[in-house]
């Protein structure tokens, strides 16, 4: 018992030692990453690090090459060039190795529907090469975080979408990853699974796993970010904390004005010159200002009156909307 | 504390062989079959095992009684159920690996995503398809087991090397099953699926399955000789009977070069279409 003790301890020192880098390494570094399928480039030349407890987003619209760069980090797919490090490991040489230490929720769930609620953990779990004795309680534990501890013995597709992205999750933890790989966790749920959702997640987060995620959703990645890139077409286009890009890329307000269809673009002429920047939408024009209601006085002193007039603080999307000259979701 | 925590790490030993596409751990991919094979597709299992079970009746004993013995190519004469039953057993260890590793993993691949999941595990893709493949032998070694205790009862087994035709059982599943998981991953609908049958049907109907192939011409001979299924039945009818030549071993190598390629088909598809 003691000799086994001792043995447990020695590998355990082991894979601390071999997988466990010291703070000062980051858990993901990539460096001029490129992926290309024959000549599309999916991932064009980025470079990133995620620190150790960092929770890390990739926002972008569809296409821009966040899924891409997630499957890199998850070691299941090859890059075409540029260096990448998982975990301190290479992802082209080291699958098995990295891919322990990591929790996957895919963009769709890929559940397995010939097993039972209960049995999809513990089967996954014995994928880690897991024990049966561990699993058993660990499932409880995580059916109990997931909120579906009633639904243990339901069949996969008798559970709601929300639900079912919750199971998908709790599964992703059976290993206690270090890294957990989110994307586009809440696409498709409704308002309430969302809060739900960000909720777990944020206690993860507390307790110091890694969070990368991705999303095209602008409050997901101010809720749950501490540090962000905007990607589009393959490309960083900014990076830093979503409090720092909406400083630096948009102002503290924004004024958003309605005057109808047809006559945006009349009114858009005279409103020039007013607040920091005018962003005009077909459906309706943007004012970037620090202060949105004195801005409201000011078209109002013009003569000016909006159908509906709306001051709000600024947001990821008007960074997007700055940085990308589009709107985000397409 | 240490115990429960050296059995909550994730242990992946590095492999010797193809480390970055194996964990050494499809134990728990065939674990997953068994699992679901248990509480959705059992039926299947239990028909596999009846229909090699009604052939022997109605063909064997039935028909056989009109037409008495047959003579093997040694020059020796057995009854007519004895000459097929050996056959229906490597066409029920064929057709229960077929369908393990060709729809069984169509449908993983294509709808229920399985592969998916498990590929985003420390599994590698050498280890689902040694996982699948371990899966389809269990469930051929089950059935072997059945029909020759069904043979036995009938007095169809002629020898006691009658015993051997069960790793032989295993050896043709193993190489059917290596081989169909490789080919359908190029299956992308239904209709392609039925090429499957389309080429595994004359094989069961013309590799001496009822019949010797010496009424064939010589040229169509040698095309039966190349396929699967003629060494398949020859070896085992060679144990069943107990007229076992120097053939023998030819059989044994067909399907162990039969193995190796097909492993390093399906491992290579595997990698090509999840790790890309």
């Amino acid at each position: 018992m003691c000799l086994v003790q001792l043995w447990n301890k020695c590998a355990l020192l082991l894979i601390a030692f071999i997988f466990v880098p010291s703070p000062s390494i980051p858990v993901v570094k990539a460096t001029e990453l490129v992926k290309k399928y024959k000549e599309f480039s999916a991932v064009d030349g980025i470079s990133f690090e995620i620190a150790s407890g960092e929770s890390f987003g990739f926002l972008g619209p569809n296409g821009a090459g966040k899924s891409t760069t997630m499957r890199m980090i998850g070691a299941v797919s090859t890059r075409t060039s540029g260096e990448l490090s998982v975990v301190g490991l290479d992802p082209n040489n080291y699958g098995p190795e990295i891919r322990s230490q990591l929790g996957v929720v895919p963009q769709s769930d890929n559940l397995d529907t010939e097993l039972r609620v209960r049995e999809n953990l513990i089967v996954y779990g014995r994928y880690f090469g897991l024990g049966r004795s561990f699993l058993s309680s660990k499932a409880d534990e995580l059916l109990e975080f997931a909120q579906l501890k009633d639904k243990a013995k339901e069949r996969i597709d008798d559970l709601s979408g929300g639900m079912k992205r919750r199971l998908t999750i709790a599964r992703a933890l059976i290993n206690d990853p270090r890294i957990l790989l989110l994307d586009e966790p809440t696409t498709g749920l409704d308002p309430q699974a969302r809060h739900i959702l960000w909720d777990r997640l944020f206690r993860l987060k507390e307790q110091g796993t890694t969070l990368i995620l991705t999303t095209h959703y602008m409050d997901e990645a101010e809720q749950l970010c501490d540090r962000l890139v905007v990607i589009d077409k393959g490309k960083i286009m900014a990076e830093g904390s979503p409090a720092s890009l909406i400083r630096k890329y948009s102002s503290r307000e924004v004024l958003e004005l309605r005057f109808g269809s047809e006559h945006n673009a009349k009114v858009a002429k005279k409103v020039d010159g007013i607040g920091e920047r005018v962003e005009v939408l077909p459906d309706r024009i943007l004012i970037y200002s620090e202060n949105g209601e004195a801005t409201l006085k000011q078209i109002t002193d013009l003569g000016l009156n909006p159908l509906t007039s709306l001051v709000r603080r600024s947001s990821l999307e008007d960074v997007f909307l700055r940085l990308t000259g589009r709107s985000l979701i397409e | 504390m240490t115990t429960l925590e050296s059995i909550s790490t994730p242990k992946v030993t590095r492999q010797f062989l193809l480390p970055s596409l194996y964990a050494g751990n499809a134990r728990s991919v065939m674990e997953r079959g068994v699992l679901a094979t248990a509480s959705t597709n059992w039926l299947i299992v239990v028909s596999g095992f009846f229909e090699p079970v009604f052939y022997l009746l109605a063909m064997g004993i039935g028909l056989g009684s009109f037409i008495g013995n047959v003579e093997l190519p040694g020059g020796q004469s057995v009854p007519y159920a004895a000459y097929i039953a050996p056959a229906l057993l490597a066409v029920a260890a064929m057709n229960g690996a077929i369908f393990d590793s060709t729809w069984n993993v169509f449908f993983k691949m294509n709808f229920g995503r399985i592969y998916d999941g498990m590929l985003a595990t420390p599994l590698g893709p050498f280890d689902v398809a040694l996982g699948e493949i371990m899966l389809a032998l269990a469930r051929g070694f089950v059935y072997a087991c059945g029909f020759l205790t069904v043979m036995q009862a009938l007095g169809l087994n002629l020898s006691w090397s009658a015993i051997l035709a069960l790793p032989s059982v295993l050896l043709i599943a193993f190489a059917f099953a290596s081989f169909g998981m490789g080919i359908t991953s190029y299956m992308k609908t239904f209709q392609q699926m039925d090429w499957i049958n389309f080429i595994l049907l004359p094989m069961f109907l013309l590799s001496a399955t009822f019949f010797p192939i010496s009424v064939y011409p010589q040229a169509l001979q040698w095309i039966i000789q190349a396929m699967p299924l003629w060494h398949g039945v020859e070896l085992v009818r060679g144990f069943t009977t107990g007229m076992m030549d120097s053939a023998t071993i030819w059989h044994v190598l067909y399907f162990a070069v039969m193995i190796v390629l097909g492993l390093t088909l399906t491992t290579r598809r595997l990698k090509a279409l999840f790790l890309k």
